[in-house]
């Protein structure tokens, strides 16, 4: 077991540290492709509506994001949407009732949610397996129970009408127009959370390739034996938890911007599930699994409305299809090359 | 009081069979079953069918449902869980296997029996009266005793007879029973066909009284996921327990603080989170079992 080599460690990790020059014209590619590609292809297609889906894509990969952290010390974390609930309110609130910039907003949803976690989390990160898995679930449910009876969210209600993202200006530069004066705020809703998913999945993948990283993945192998050679697990268990949160906070701020209203049930446990779901679809074993599990999972139900009323029938079927021949996640498919594990 | 009490009475017991079966299955197989709620609401639906549209008695009906649930539980372990059990590096990946059985139920039932909510006709009429004190109609009462004969039931056959003796020493540890000759491949397959008939026969005995109907699905899973917390997941008298101690919360709370509005569940969760905080393996649960 012992390898020298440090690399040589991580055989499910296939990022190295040093940016290599194919990586460095892939994730130019990449981003060449979300900010130019994909407007060029939806104006000469016509689909409008493609934008609300990616923009939806893009937010749901930050919440799964979050939940790929988690799991990456070992939970399954099926709670996150509480916290994307959790941000989605506290932003509406401050917009609507302090009148706080949505833009200050969004990191100020993001710390709310990483500081609830940290309460919640101390006790129940001390549960392991379907045990953590369980109360997490619980933990949506009781966020939109606890949305019902606050008299700050306004119960069954919801707060509505709540105004589209102000300008964002530095030093008296505008950096971000006014989004009621846009002509096409859809655009500008995607360019947003396109530019959030991937600041996103920069910070988790600086976040795996840190000593941060290492450290988790140790707990994630063995909880006990990386206690014993001192790791502080009850720090680092919260640690990524809080981080996991943050996005899932920010995500929901984002979406309630978008669908200028809230509920309690904006997010409920199958929202929470298919945050699992997107993550476990991808793989597990990469950073960017969930980005991969959201396109696959939310476009493809959105394409599969075309067949009406067996659309959930299809999506399961091709699902449950996709678990029988790919266990490990759509990204497995690369692991042969290296062998068995 | 007593009415409360009753009422607890009748709540835990059908709730302790809905974890029993999520527990059996669990405790065989690793397996968090999310489908369990809409294998529930499907054992109703089955048994409405039976009932209403076919004009039968109510008691073909339930065995109806038991026998459609028992084999679409025994296929859904024979063909979906086994080879991706087999073939997954994770226990987890059975998890997403689960979730989407679960979206394919949902849509099965939707597309085989609509989305309206359904009942049959109650089986017995009349209502049990002690003197104001107590008030419960026949049919509860009958649908209760049901419920705890099926229970008492189940521990018998996991106790006695030779299968359920096979299964306890499954969960116990799977390479040891297999090295005790125990066909694993068959015993799991027959708990998981129990432990879908479970759901189904609890979803056949509350069609009569609360009707089903597609919704019902997820927050059923929810509740049972509740009850093995409470006990302990993966042991059977975890699973009686905390579904009595469920249903009795539930019928405490909604009397005493109905004043309060719609709390009884968020006070139900904040007290399981303070006692998992204590005790993280529930009741009777083994340390991360």
């Amino acid at each position: 077991m012992n390898m020298p080599n440090q690399t040589q460690s991580r055989p499910s990790l296939k990022s190295g540290k040093a940016l290599s020059m194919p990586r460095l014209l892939g994730v130019a590619t990449f981003l060449a492709f979300v900010f130019a590609g994909v407007p060029m292809l939806i104006a000469a297609s016509g689909r409008w509506d493609f934008y609300y889906t990616l923009t939806s894509v893009a937010l749901l990969s930050i919440g799964a994001a979050g939940v790929w952290l988690t799991f990456y010390i070992g939970r399954i974390n099926i709670g996150q949407g509480a916290y994307a609930l959790a941000g989605g309110y506290v932003s509406a609130i401050l917009i609507t009732q302090v009148g706080v910039s949505f833009w200050l907003t969004l990191p100020l949803a993001g710390l709310f949610c990483a500081l609830i976690s940290v309460l919640i989390g101390l006790p129940i990160l001390r549960l392991r397996g379907v045990y953590f898995a369980m109360v997490t679930l619980v933990l949506t449910e009781v966020a939109r129970l606890t949305a019902l009876a606050l008299p700050v969210t306004h119960g069954a209600k919801g707060i509505t009408s709540i105004p589209m993202p102000g300008a964002l200006s530095v030093f008296g530069i505008t950096l971000i127009p006014d989004f009621a004066t846009l002509q096409n705020p859809r655009q500008a809703f995607y360019f947003v959370a396109a530019t959030l998913m991937i600041l996103a999945y920069l910070v988790m993948w600086r976040i795996v390739n840190s000593r941060l990283g290492h450290l988790c993945r140790s707990l994630q192998q063995n909880e006990e034996l990386s206690a014993s050679i001192g790791v502080n697990t009850a720090w680092l268990r919260v640690l990524a938890y809080a981080i996991s949160s943050f996005f899932g906070g920010v995500a929901g701020a984002m979406f309630v911007s978008i669908s200028q209203s809230i509920y309690p049930s904006s997010f409920v446990v199958q929202d929470s599930v298919n945050f699992m779901l997107y993550c476990f679809l991808g793989g597990l074993g990469y950073v960017f699994g969930p980005m991969l599990g959201t396109l696959l999972l939310y476009f493809g139900w959105d394409l599969l409305s075309a067949t009406g009323r067996y659309q959930l029938l299809l999506y399961s079927g091709i699902m449950i299809a996709l678990m029988l021949v790919l266990p490990n996640g759509v990204l497995s498919l690369f692991d042969r090359k290296e062998g068995g594990k | 009081m007593e009415q409360i009490i009753a009422n607890g009475l009748y709540l835990g017991a059908q709730y302790a069979l809905i974890a029993l079966g999520l527990t059996l299955i669990f405790s065989l197989m690793n397996v968090l079953n999310f489908a369990h709620g809409q294998m529930y609401v499907f054992g109703g639906f089955v048994c409405y069918t039976v009932v209403s549209q076919l004009g039968l008695p109510f008691i073909v009906g339930l065995i109806a449902s038991a026998l459609v649930l028992g084999v679409m539980g025994a296929l859904i372990e024979r063909f979906l869980f086994r080879p991706v059990i087999r073939r997954s590096k994770r226990d987890e990946s059975t998890m997403l296997l689960a979730a989407g059985i679960a979206f394919f139920l949902d849509a099965l039932i939707l597309l085989l029996f609509g989305e309206k909510q359904r009942g049959v006709p109650k089986i017995v009429n009349g209502v049990f009266n002690w003197d104001f004190r107590l008030i419960m109609p026949y049919d509860r009462i009958l649908i209760g005793v049901l419920a705890i004969a099926l229970i008492l039931g189940f521990i018998l056959f996991m106790q006695y007879s030779k299968a359920g003796r096979a299964m306890r020493a499954l969960a116990q540890d799977r390479t040891a029973a297999q090295l005790m000759g125990v066909d694993v491949d068959r015993y799991s397959m027959l708990g998981f066909a129990m432990g879908a008939m479970l759901a189904g026969l609890v979803g056949a005995l509350l069609v009569t009284i609360t009707g089903v109907n597609l919704g019902m699905g997820g927050p059923t899973s929810v509740k049972a996921f509740l009850m093995i917390m409470i006990g302990g997941a993966g042991v059977i008298s975890g699973a009686i327990a905390g579904g009595f101690i469920l249903g009795m919360m539930e019928s405490v709370g909604l009397s005493v603080l109905s004043s309060y509005g719609d709390v009884t569940y968020l006070v139900i969760f904040a007290t399981l989170m303070a006692f998992l905080a204590i005790r993280p393996q529930g009741l009777m649960g083994k340390p991360w079992g």
